[in-house]
Formats: structure tokens, C-alpha cells, sequence
């Protein structure tokens, strides 16, 4: 059976019976750099292109169908024409922050892979604090917007940044409050610990309906905090012509881009790790046979394939949806989903004290 | 000049939006004044589509003007062209065949339907929402067939003629908008569906841009924008032209006075266009599609001022004539112009999203209002 | 209200108002002195009633301008045009939108592409035009020797 663990600790060994111990860890980093990278580059251009085929088949068209075959390379060609465009720094922008907002994004974006589990044991960084860090470092991505819009030196720039610094600051908090649910039940914010808890079945099977309740909170939160529709209010075509990224062109345009659709897949990540279970096949307490044949499915093909799924949950919002009015963002927070999640939050401790869960 | 200010005195932000700006659907210029989210002041700028019209109406006969109009109004342009030959039709008081009257106001509510849909279409766009653009093209594109094979144009459509039409209906006419109907019925819910009953659409759109019906009349707006606050101004009912008087059809109007009142209206609108169609349909008769008139029309010395309910609402076309063949002085009413002068009240007090659902309703088609 | 109901009230308002014949709404000519309170008392009496200003029309006579308001009412069902006169150096005709607030947009119309000038008007700026454009278009004596073509 194909699994990434066995390749990783085969390519590991042989490093280290080759090249001795600091030399193997050193190679071993920059084999993971770059398969990060390449990682980002193909995420991009998969989910770019999956979003527009979702959306051509929504709207009833075929999408991208001419570049390749049944327009695959689409999004590469796209790609090609951006990072062969002129980068315009408009005269009135403060250069430095203009040029670095980009970067900020995508950095923050990059750096909350770390934690993410993409198959059984195959995991780059499994820190004992996985979940909090994730909540921690996502929320450093508005600095890059706020920067963005602000050097811009542009008013519909700078409507975008504070519409979306308000945003994603409000909506870090119900995302964070619903995650914590997880974190009572499984008692760890370790991130492979929280997907051994659910060996036996996954949380949203397990935690019954406040943990269902988690789940739609959190989905509601990541699509607010991606700057999705309908909560894309940051760039809102209809009123902020293109909102905080208004005067980017080129590749700089191109890594806001790609940090939009990275952050997609992170927060859909952990979303199917922390209540799909992550990696973990589909189980059903002792039933060992039904558990046995789901096990022959790599761990990898569960993870990507559940991640895949929230992924279309969220694209299929974008092009359903109207946008929300800012007061109405916010009001949709902080009257909604925040007292829900909070009183969720009460019910989940209760349930993890007096083990009612399954 | 105060909108290359980035600020006012008060510490506000003024912005522009448009002349190039996704929502203003076309090349109008807003300046708005914005308190944080909340507009204060929309004062827009006019004549970036200017063409004087009005102008250019003066050296042409009365054949010819009307094609000029079919680029007011673009998306109703062959109500445009009827109102013009009604204004002639009057001043040469000539009568209609039967035939034309009826290819008149079928092509009319054909027209008004498309309208709509890509009303209902750019709508939903500026609320954020892209898909149903999509799906109302879908219909749209059916009318566009018929009006190709009808009148050969797409949009400009130049069909109506002073004392008729230009030609006879293509044999296909009748099969193909009844098939359309079949069509447009079996979908129209789709357009309940994915916006009408949406939440978020009805949050956005409900109690914004409110306007009460003692200032709808004051600013002089018709049409559907006009009927959502309950004014009743169907041009269709209160100044019957061709065969409207024999029709049955509602009048629809909303007492809301909102972006979903005037939502409402259109709707609603669409339905009883079809409603009027199917009553003409079957019984086109036949006999002329054109009245004898001379080669050369002269209007004698007066004013005839025809009024027509466009898409949008109330066309005037007021022809003053000197007893030549060219009209004197020709003012056109448009509905548009009217429409937009209330923007300011309707938008102020709101927030920057609001505003964009208020123009969304207002319908406004920019040629329509710079003339 | 019928155009001889109408026309009996109107002269009671207006005595000796001057109305034209054969039209198909009941037409009356006006000189500008005067027409702002009458075109009040249009508004606001309560048989007459006109809430609802549906055109106002900029017309250069050679000798004259004239402005015509198309006027009805929306509760009686009636329409009057009123044809007011102005100067030809100097056109100058009292604003009506504070009667009729549609009358801002139409008035800054007729200036900018007529000329005549609404005294009281808010903002009395050209509507299409550029600022600096010089002359009003729709004259009848207005030249541009680049832009117009002359058939």
C-alpha cells in the first residue's frame, strides 16, 4: 500500500547512512523549503483552476476548456502572463511597505503549513501547541492586508484593509472558540493527538450536535477569513473596485492571489483535521472488519480528499452567495456567532466532563 | 476642485466612483462623501456619454431621428423607437395597421423582458453575487434570437418605423416566442431561488435606498423605481397607447418604497409582459405592416408629445415642429435622468454597500441619462 | 378634471392668461414675471394639484427662449403645459425646485446646454458640459466649427 510515511523514512535513512547526522538534517530542511514551495505553486494553480471549474458548472459553462487538456494548463498560462507583467509601483505609495505587503501575506500564509498533517506521520513540524499556533500565526496575514491597503496610497485601498482588518480580527474569535471545542474533547492541542483521539470515529460523528455546530461556526469563520464570499468584503469588486489590492499588478498581484486561495486550503485543513479526523480513515467504534477495509485507503487520500471537499463547501458559497454589507458582517459576529460559539463552547465542557460524547 | 481633495473639511473622505467603476454599469461619475462606511453626499457628474441628441435630432428628418434614440436607452431601444414614431404618428395623424400595432407591442414586451433580465442580472452582481448574471443571459439570449431575425439587430433594433414597421415578421416569429415563454416560465423560478428568497439579498436590499411616494413624484420617478414606492405611473395604463387599452394586465406596484420594493416590481413585471404576450401571440392579424405615407414626412406646426413606459419608465419624446421636415426643437424625457436626480436622497444615511443596491434598483442605463 | 374645468380655474388664478388652441393638453403662455407664485399655487392648490413635473423643455425661439413645463397631477389625473417666456440676451426664469425637486437635474440641464439662467437654483452648474465649455450647445446660433458637422 502506497504511504508517504514509508517514503519519507526511507529517503531519511538513506540520508543519514550516507551523509552522518548535522548534514542529513540539513538536507533533509531544504528538501522540505522546497517541497513546500512546489507544494504552494501546485496548490495555486489546482485550486485556481478547480474554482473556476466549479464556477463555470455553476453558471452553466464549460470553464477554462483550450490550454491543455480540458484546459489543465489554464492557470499556468495565466500564471506566465502575470509574472512577465510589469510590476507598477503607483508615485504616491510608500515603496517599502507597498513591495513587502505581498510578501507578508504569503509568508503568514506558508508559515501555518507547518503543523498540518498531510498523511499518516508526514507532518513537518508536530508542535505541542499545533492548534494555537495555527490560530496565532493566521491572524498575522491582515498586518500584510492593513499594509497593503494602507501604502497603497489609495482610498478604495484603504476601505478594503480596514473593512478586512475589522473582519478577520472579529472572526478570528469564533473560529478560535469553535477549534477550542475540539481541543476540550480530544484534551490536547497537539495536532497528531487531536487526530489519534478520533481513531475511533470523527469529532463531528462523535461530538454529536454542539460539535456540528463547532463545524458551522468554523466553516463560517474560515470562509470570513479568507476574504471569501460572501464575506469578501475587502475587495468587494461591486464597491472598492478591487478593495486592498486595488494598484497591484504583475507578480505582486499574483502572490495575493495565491495567498488567497493558500489560505483556503489551510483553513480547510485544519478544518478537516480537527473535525473530519485529518488523515484518520473513516471508523465506526469496534466494527474491526468495515474499519480494516477503510484502513487500505491511504491516509494521504483521506486528508486531501476531505480538504478537497470543505474546499468545494467553500467555493460553492462564493458563487451562491451575495455579499454582506459591512454592519452586517459584523453584527452576523458578534450577535450571532459569537455568543453561539460561546455557550457551545459551555455545552462541549460539559459533554467532555461528563463523557457524553461517544 | 474639491473631488481631487482627498478629504473635506470636516475630515471625511471623498471618493470617486466611476467613471470607470464595475457597479455604475457604464461611465458614470459619482463623488461621494463618505463618514467612515456612511455616505453623506452623492452629487454625480454627468456627460461622459454626452452626445446631444437632442442636437443631432435637429438636422434629421423625422425618418431618420428615431434611429439616433435606439442609443439612449440601449437596453429598451425599441421602446425608444416607438415612442419617436408615436410623436410622428401623432403629428401626421396617421392610423396604424393592426398588423404593426400588434408586432409593436409584442417586440415592446419583448424588450421590457430583456431589460430585466439583465437587469435582475447586473443586480445581483453589484450585491456580489455572480451566477445568476449567467442565468438570466441564458434567457435573454432567446429574446435576442428572436429580435436578430425580426429586426436584424440585436440591440439597436431601428424596427418601428413613422406609420408602422420596417418589415414583415419572419415566419419562425411566433413558434419560437412562444417557445421562449415556455421557457422563461419553466425557469422564472430559478430567479426566486437564488435571490429573491436569499437572505443576504433581502437583508441587503431591505429598507435601503427608501424613498417615500410624495418625493418620488416630487423627483419625477417612474417606471418600475417609481411604482416601488407606490406611485402609480404606468405609462401602459394611464396614457394607453396602441393596443394597451384592450390588454389585461396589472399594474404592479409595491408600497415599500425600497431597493426590494423596487425589486419587487420588476419581478412581478416580467410575468405580466408575458401575460401580454401570450394575449397577442395567437391573434396577430394579418393585412399591412405599414400605413401610406409620403416619401418625405412633414409634421405640421405644433408641439405632439408621445409618452411610452420604457424598461426604465416614463419616455417623453416632445417634438416641437415649424411645419419643416426636420423637427424644430425635440426633447427627449428620459427616464433615467429623473431616476438619478433622487440618488442623492436615497443613498445618503446609508453605507457604501447600500448604495450600490440602490443604483442596482434604480436601473440606471448611463446613455439613457446623458443623452 | 377636463381642459375647460381646468382652464376656468386657471383664469381664476391668473386672469387673462393667455391659452393657446388645438392642443392636445391645455397650453398656456406665460411671461417670466410672475410664474414663480403662480407655478406655487399650481403645486399647492388643493383642485389643482400638479405634484408631478414630467418634462421641462428648453425651447430657442429666435426672438425669444421660451421654457416649457409639462405638468400633471398625479391625484386628479390632469395636465397642464405651461409655456413661460424669457429674454433672449439675458434668459433668466425663477427655479421651481424647491416646488418640484426633479426640477434641479432638468434646470441644470437647460442651462448648461440652453443657457437660461434659474435664479434661486442650489447649484446652477453645467450638468454635462465642462466647467470652461464656452457657449450653450441646443442654441440655435451656437457654432463649432470642429465638432459639428454640417449636413
Amino acid at each position: 500500500m502506497f504511504s508517504l510515511e514509508k517514503l519519507v523514512s526511507i529517503i531519511q535513512a538513506w540520508l543519514q547512512s550516507t551523509l552522518g547526522d548535522p548534514w542529513a538534517y540539513i538536507v533533509v530542511c531544504v528538501m522540505v523549503g522546497v517541497a513546500a514551495i512546489a507544494l504552494f505553486a501546485i496548490l495555486g494553480l489546482m485550486l485556481v483552476y478547480m474554482e473556476r471549474k466549479v464556477a463555470a458548472h455553476m453558471q452553466i459553462r464549460l470553464g477554462p476548456n483550450r490550454v491543455g487538456p480540458m484546459g489543465l494548463f489554464q492557470t499556468t498560462a495565466d500564471t506566465l502572463k502575470l509574472v512577465m507583467k510589469e510590476g507598477l509601483t503607483p508615485d504616491g505609495a510608500d515603496k517599502f511597505l507597498f513591495n513587502l505587503a505581498p510578501f507578508m501575506v504569503m509568508i503568514a500564509a506558508m508559515l501555518i503549513l507547518a503543523p498540518i498533517a498531510f498523511a499518516k506521520n508526514f507532518q513537518i513540524w508536530d508542535i505541542s501547541i499545533g492548534v494555537l499556533y495555527v490560530a496565532a500565526v493566521s491572524s498575522v496575514a491582515v498586518i500584510g492586508i492593513l499594509m497593503a491597503g494602507w501604502s497603497s496610497n489609495n482610498k478604495y485601498s484603504l476601505l478594503g484593509a480596514m473593512r478586512s482588518a475589522a473582519q478577520i480580527v472579529s472572526y478570528e474569535l469564533s473560529a478560535g472558540l469553535s477549534i477550542l471545542a475540539i481541543v476540550i474533547l480530544s484534551g490536547s492541542l497537539k495536532i497528531s493527538d487531536i487526530i489519534n483521539s478520533q481513531a475511533d470515529g470523527w469529532w463531528i460523528i462523535k461530538g454529536h450536535i454542539p460539535v456540528i455546530i463547532a463545524f458551522i461556526v468554523f466553516i463560517i469563520a474560515v470562509t470570513a477569513e479568507t476574504n471569501r464570499a460572501p464575506f469578501d468584503l475587502a475587495e468587494a469588486e461591486s464597491e472598492l473596485t478591487a478593495g486592498f489590492h486595488t494598484e497591484y499588478s504583475g507578480m505582486k498581484f499574483a502572490l495575493f492571489f495565491l495567498a488567497e486561495y493558500i489560505n483556503i486550503f489551510i483553513g480547510c485543513a485544519i478544518g478537516a483535521t480537527i473535525f473530519l479526523g485529518g488523515w484518520m480513515p473513516f471508523h465506526i467504534g469496534n466494527w474491526e472488519a468495515f474499519n480494516h477495509v477503510m484502513d487500505f485507503i491511504p491516509s494521504s487520500i483521506w486528508f486531501i480528499g476531505k480538504t478537497v471537499f470543505l474546499i468545494f463547501l467553500i467555493m460553492w458559497f462564493r458563487w451562491t452567495f451575495p455579499r454582506l454589507r459591512v454592519d452586517q458582517l459584523l453584527n452576523l459576529e458578534w450577535k450571532y456567532l459569537l455568543p453561539i460559539s460561546m455557550v457551545n463552547l459551555l455545552i462541549v465542557t460539559l459533554m467532555a466532563i461528563m463523557g457524553w460524547h461517544l | 476642485m474639491l473631488e481631487e481633495l482627498g478629504t473635506n473639511d470636516q475630515g471625511d473622505m471623498i471618493i470617486n466612483v466611476g467613471p470607470q467603476h464595475p457597479s455604475t454599469h457604464g461611465v458614470l461619475h459619482l463623488v461621494i462623501t463618505l463618514h467612515g462606511e456612511t455616505v453623506k453626499k452623492v452629487e454625480p457628474h454627468l456627460g461622459y456619454i454626452h452626445r446631444s441628441i437632442e442636437k443631432m435630432s435637429e438636422s434629421l428628418s423625422y425618418r431618420q431621428f428615431s434611429y439616433v434614440t435606439s442609443r439612449m436607452d440601449y437596453l429598451s431601444s425599441h421602446i425608444n423607437n416607438h415612442a419617436c414614431a408615436l410623436a410622428v404618428e401623432k403629428g401626421l395623424q396617421l392610423e396604424i395597421p393592426g398588423r404593426a400595432q400588434y408586432i409593436r407591442v409584442i417586440l415592446d414586451e419583448l424588450t421590457r423582458i430583456a431589460s430585466h433580465q439583465l437587469w435582475w442580472g447586473a443586480l445581483a452582481m453589484d450585491l456580489g453575487a455572480f451566477t445568476p448574471f449567467f442565468y438570466s443571459f441564458r434567457e435573454r439570449e432567446m429574446i435576442n434570437e428572436v429580435m436578430e431575425e425580426t429586426c436584424g439587430a440585436r440591440l439597436t433594433m431601428n424596427y418601428i418605423v413613422p406609420g408602422g414597421v420596417m418589415f414583415d415578421l419572419h415566419p419562425d416569429f411566433q413558434k419560437k416566442v412562444k417557445l421562449f415563454l415556455a421557457e422563461f416560465k419553466s425557469k422564472i423560478h430559478e430567479y426566486n431561488e437564488l435571490v429573491t428568497g436569499n437572505v443576504i439579498f433581502q437583508n441587503r436590499t431591505k429598507g435601503v435606498g427608501y424613498i417615500s411616494k410624495e418625493n418620488a413624484i416630487s423627483y419625477g420617478m417612474t417606471g418600475p423605481s417609481g411604482r416601488g414606492s407606490g406611485f402609480k405611473c404606468d405609462v401602459r395604463k394611464l396614457h394607453p397607447y396602441e393596443l394597451y387599452d384592450q390588454l389585461k394586465f396589472e399594474e404592479i406596484t409595491e408600497e415599500g418604497g425600497d431597493a426590494f420594493a423596487r425589486y419587487m416590481v420588476r419581478i412581478r413585471e416580467m410575468e405580466q409582459s408575458m401575460n401580454i404576450i401570450e394575449q397577442l401571440i395567437d391573434n396577430i392579424p394579418e393585412g399591412d405592416i405599414q400605413a401610406k405615407t409620403k416619401a418625405v414626412l412633414k409634421l405640421p406646426k405644433g408641439d405632439f408629445y408621445s409618452r411610452v413606459e420604457t424598461a426604465r419608465g416614463e419616455l417623453g419624446v416632445y417634438i416641437i415642429s415649424e411645419g419643416g421636415t426636420t423637427p424644430y426643437r425635440i426633447k427627449y424625457r428620459s427616464p433615467g435622468f429623473s431616476n438619478l436626480s433622487a440618488l442623492n436622497d436615497m443613498a445618503v444615511g446609508g453605507k457604501l454597500g447600500d448604495l450600490m443596491a440602490t443604483m442596482g434598483t434604480l436601473d440606471l442605463v448611463i446613455p439613457d441619462i446623458d443623452r | 378634471m377636463t381642459n375647460e374645468e381646468l382652464k376656468l380655474k386657471i383664469e381664476e388664478l391668473l386672469p387673462g392668461a393667455a391659452f393657446e388652441e388645438g392642443t392636445e393638453w391645455l397650453t398656456l403662455n406665460m411671461d417670466a414675471e410672475g410664474f414663480k407664485p403662480f407655478a406655487q399655487q399650481l403645486r399647492n392648490n388643493e383642485a389643482l394639484n400638479f405634484d408631478y413635473l414630467f418634462c421641462l423643455t428648453a425651447v430657442d425661439w429666435k426672438t425669444h427662449f421660451s421654457v416649457v413645463y409639462h405638468l400633471t397631477s398625479t391625484a386628479i389625473r390632469h395636465t397642464l403645459v405651461v409655456k413661460v417666456k424669457a429674454d433672449k440676451n439675458d434668459p433668466a426664469i425663477e427655479t421651481v425646485c424647491d416646488i418640484w425637486r426633479t426640477a434641479e437635474f432638468h434646470e441644470r440641464e437647460a442651462y448648461d446646454l440652453m443657457g437660461i439662467s434659474f435664479t434661486g437654483h442650489p447649484d446652477l452648474r453645467r450638468l454635462f458640459l465642462e466647467d470652461d465649455h464656452v457657449g450653450f450647445p441646443l442654441r440655435k446660433d451656437y457654432e463649432d466649427p470642429i465638432n459639428m458637422i454640417k449636413l
